[in-house]
């Protein structure tokens, strides 16, 4: 199936809880609502015409600082999916504000967003609702903030032993 | 100068003699500089030419510590718990720019020296240093612990 279909499939079976959709160089995208989120994976996972067997990638955006979307929602959590039987890839994304940065796990659905959904918890402080152990993974335990979010001064240092510098 | 401090100077240095003939390396690998240590170890090169051609992969068998490749905030502990397992007298060698300074990981997980954790006797700087820097490196360090003053 190619991406326009794919697309075109999420839209026909959810409607308005795809918010936006998108193609760029061949990418597509489909934002959509929090609450639909969980919906929309399953679907993408189970449904016999997309089969998306795979989590690829389950990253997040900081778009605090990005020229026209200071004022959007804060984040968009970013879920790359493909599917071995059929080949093809889709992405999903999900906004949330800063200040409601929750999103429902996709634990369940792929094991591997066990570590992802840790990251993205150490990164940039976006929670994931239903993770059985959201804990750093990159960072240690002591360590205080996210440092991929755009408002952590580049130059801060934690040191965990010996002086700062 | 008495008779007793002629023998003693004498004993440094036929100890430092001794010694800097029969390093005993653990190689704390964590990064691409590894690849250069390598180099450097094998028959090429060859650190066995000066004595030091026995890595000792546990930290107790060891004399000199090469720190070789970028060291984290998470990895800095270990780091130290190594250099504290090692018997004296023991020496450190900082391998390649991101143990000298932190290199270019100017950022929030990279330690920016491993001298802020524990003592360095050589830097070797280099991104990573080629085989010829790590064995003027090794010649530096040899001539420091043969002019080394013993405790008694």
């Amino acid at each position: 199936m190619d991406g326009a279909a794919i697309l075109d499939e999420l839209r026909a079976r959810f409607g308005s809880a795809v918010l936006e959709t998108h193609d760029h160089r061949g990418d597509h995208t489909a934002v959509v609502g929090r609450r639909a989120l969980r919906d929309v994976l399953t679907f993408c996972r189970d449904s016999g015409a997309l089969a998306f067997d795979v989590l690829m990638d389950l990253t997040a955006v900081d778009y605090s600082k990005f020229p026209g979307r200071e004022d959007g929602p804060r984040f968009e959590v970013v879920y790359h999916l493909y599917s071995i039987a059929h080949n093809h890839r889709v992405r999903v994304k999900v906004r949330v504000d800063e200040d409601d940065a929750l999103v429902p796990t996709a634990n369940s659905l792929w094991p591997i967003a066990n570590w992802f959904e840790r990251e993205v918890w150490d990164m940039f402080g976006i929670r994931f609702d239903g993770h059985p152990d959201l804990r750093r993974l990159l960072m240690y335990e002591e360590f205080v903030g996210h440092p991929l979010r755009k408002d952590y001064p580049i130059t801060r240092r934690q040191p965990l032993i010996g002086p700062a510098h | 100068m008495g008779v007793g401090s002629f023998f003693t100077s004498k004993l440094d240095e036929a100890i430092g003699w001794a010694r800097k003939y029969s390093i005993f390396q653990y190689p704390f690998v964590t990064a691409c500089c590894g690849m250069e240590y390598m180099a450097t170890a094998c028959s090429h090169y060859d650190v066995d030419r000066f004595g030091a051609g026995l890595p000792r992969f546990s930290p107790r068998q060891a004399d000199v510590l090469f720190v070789v490749g970028t060291i984290s905030h998470k990895m800095a502990p270990v780091l130290k718990r190594i250099y504290d397992q090692m018997t004296e007298p023991k020496w450190v060698v900082a391998f390649g720019v991101c143990t000298c300074t932190g290199g270019f990981y100017d950022n929030y997980a990279t330690v920016q020296g491993i001298d802020t954790i524990i003592p360095v006797d050589v830097y070797i700087p280099g991104c990573p240093p080629r085989p010829e820097s790590v064995l003027d490196g090794l010649m530096k360090l040899q001539d420091k612990i043969a002019t080394q003053v013993q405790r008694y």
